[in-house]
């Protein structure tokens, strides 16, 4: 036993390569007024400003595309906390990416109610419709909260179903025409489940 | 059989959305009755009467647990939960959707009976379009003196702050949710403290779904005998509740609870869909335990029937399984989820969700054997009760309910599919699984 080896951080205690980093000056990250001002203005809504991370990091996240180390930095000296506190939040979150990810987003529900009407061929559908758009990123997604109109999808933020196969060639030429998204599948154009005529059949139909 | 439409009421019209269409039918007048003539304790006692239980998922008492918060003068909050991610459930995307002021007004007047000075409405990143609506109703709402400073002249304040969130079930757990708005990383927080006592900055706390403030403007203005006047004894009112899956109309319908759960499945949204039998349905969102289409499509719809069959009525969502759904992969695609949401803070969740996951894998794969069927169960049960919050148990219970119930379907299930990968000597990539991200 005492022939194995033992790694030099346990016995020594690992040495970090740098110092840890504190909160940078604002005059040291070049944070644009724009963004510094509306990160100020989220925190006063708060009785405590550290409320503000989520929504300071959505601003980040607006400005920048996704949340750039940069974009951090600069949030977090706006905000009076260190950079890795604000990283560590925004990892934890699927909607903030601290990867980049292209112009458009579309998130392609996978869960219960979607795979059981073809939420996994939609997904398909759209993987191969986007291959060579660089500027739209497709993702499966958890549950968002409209299996009502299953198989859906996010798109940009709004909701968009019942889809079938054909409409993720449709909607990426759009997004990418910068033309209104499947107009006719929007979900704030549906009416109450229950006041859809039952001669139409619903849905499904 | 016809909803009964009470919180939905009007919903069909696009300007209820808007203040003067909501006034118009008769919106806040309760709010000012209740902040010019009514003291906390007449509006705390009314909506203990009334029996209004949680729609957010755990149906407690919402007066009860608006009582339990500390008397006297201090700093208290009221946090409404819109952060709905319960895989079946849309309920509250509709409520904030087509009439965001019936909510404002329940917040507004829940946070006086509570004695709470700031209000928060935690709603998911992925409801943009919501948060949108609701945006523009608190502005509307503050413009015509129903939010901030001296309401309508009373010397009674409330602040309601409109808070997005990022994309994270487990901020849907009240506890999860404060630390989400407190900035931090959505864990859960040890109970008790119950936020009640020590919540959002260490105050006492009243944390509501979106459902459940939505019903107590009509509570105040007609009473709790009214309100009793829908559902059961122990079920009273309305509940919109969310059909999907495999039925010919998804939607959500508002009906009174007790109503047979047959009708809500087979006369409102439709029933099967052509040339299919149901098969089973989850009652209460992704996280209750399955019900066979036997055990369960002549009970009546409501907490203490679903109960008792074992299962629970959650936050009202219906997820209908029909005979061409394979429950071992309906099993997967559940845990997939809760493995994926896990925050993993606790090791029974963070470790019983992977390891159910892999096993279910094989499972479907055809390389488990009989026993490790039997595995999953014990995963299961070991996971039950263990944990700071209840997102592992909200995996448990579904999974444990259909390898009990559902046992030589999954034995079949692995016979198949081990015979099918014997053939064609290749192995699924997992992708092909449902990997959701």
């Amino acid at each position: 036993m005492s022939e194995l080896p033992v790694d030099r951080a346990v016995s020594e205690g690992r040495v970090p390569e740098r110092a840890s980093e504190g909160i940078p000056e604002l005059h040291e990250v070049g944070c644009p007024p724009e963004l510094r001002e509306r990160i100020e203005e989220l925190m006063g809504r708060y009785p405590d400003r550290k409320s503000a991370s989520i929504p300071a990091l959505w601003a980040v996240q607006r400005l920048y595309g996704w949340c750039t180390p940069e974009g951090i930095r600069q949030a977090a000296a706006v905000m009076r906390v260190t950079p890795a506190y604000l990283e560590s939040v925004a990892s934890f979150y699927d909607l903030l990416h601290t990867e980049p990810v292209g112009v458009h987003k579309v998130a392609v529900c996978t869960n219960i109610s979607c795979w059981m009407r073809g939420g996994d061929r939609l997904l398909d559908a759209f993987r191969a419709a986007a291959e060579d758009a660089e500027d739209v990123f497709v993702s499966g997604f958890e549950c968002l909260g409209a299996c009502d109109i299953a198989p859906m999808a996010s798109i940009d933020e709004r909701y968009f179903g019942p889809l079938e196969e054909a409409d993720a060639a449709s909607a990426i030429a759009q997004l990418r025409d910068g033309a209104e998204v499947l107009p006719e599948r929007a979900l704030e154009r549906r009416p109450l489940a229950g006041d859809v005529p039952r001669a139409a059949g619903g849905s499904d139909a | 059989m016809p909803e009964t439409r009470v919180l939905l009421e009007h919903a069909e019209d696009p300007a209820l959305r808007t203040i003067e269409g909501y006034r118009g039918y008769g919106g806040y007048g309760t709010l000012e009755r209740a902040y010019r003539e009514m003291e906390p304790e007449d509006l705390l006692k009314e909506l203990e009467e009334s029996g209004l239980r949680g729609r957010g998922g755990a149906g407690f008492s919402m007066g009860k647990k608006a009582s339990f918060l500390p008397r006297g003068e201090m700093q208290k909050y009221l946090c409404c939960n819109a952060d709905e991610s319960e895989p079946g459930a849309f309920k509250d995307r509709e409520l904030m959707q087509r009439n965001p002021h019936q909510l404002i007004e329940g917040i507004a007047i829940a946070a006086l009976a509570a004695g709470a000075g700031h209000a928060f409405i935690f709603i998911r990143g992925e409801y943009d379009s919501q948060a949108d609506v609701l945006d523009t109703a608190v502005a509307e709402a503050y413009e015509a003196g129903y939010l901030g400073e001296n309401i309508l002249g009373t010397r009674r304040d409330l602040e309601l702050v409109v808070h997005r969130g990022a994309g994270a079930y487990i901020c849907g757990e009240e506890t999860a949710l404060l630390d989400a708005l407190e900035g931090k990383r959505g864990n859960p927080r040890l109970k008790p403290p119950f936020p009640a006592v020590q919540g959002l900055y260490g105050g006492p706390t009243l944390i509501n779904n979106v459902e459940t403030l939505s019903n107590v403007p009509r509570i105040v203005a007609h009473g709790a005998e009214w309100f009793r006047g829908f559902g059961t004894e122990q079920s009273p009112g309305t509940k919109v509740v969310s059909v999907s899956g495999c039925v010919r109309r998804p939607g959500n319908y508002e009906v009174e609870l007790g109503v047979p759960t047959r009708e809500l499945i087979c006369d409102l949204a439709g029933g099967p869909l052509p040339g299919r039998e149901l098969k089973a349905f989850y009652p209460g969102g992704s996280s209750s335990p399955v019900l066979t289409a036997e055990e369960g499509l002549d009970l009546p719809y409501s907490f203490e029937a679903m109960a008792e069959a074992g299962s629970m009525l959650g936050s009202g969502s219906i997820i209908v399984a029909d005979d061409s759904v394979s429950i071992p992969h309906m099993a997967l695609r559940t845990a997939r989820f809760y493995h994926h949401e896990s925050c993993g803070k606790c090791t029974p969740c963070r470790e019983g969700t992977n390891w159910t996951v892999k096993m279910l894998e094989r499972v479907v794969r055809g390389e488990a054997t009989p026993m490790d069927l039997d595995i999953v169960a014990s995963v299961q049960e070991n996971i039950i009760g263990h944990c700071l919050c209840v997102l592992g148990d909200s995996m448990a219970m579904p999974v444990g309910a259909m390898v009990r119930k559902f046992r030589e379907e999954f034995e079949e299930t692995i016979a198949a599919a081990g015979e099918a990968s014997r053939i064609a000597a290749v192995q699924a990539p997992a992708e092909t699984l449902g990997a959701a991200t």
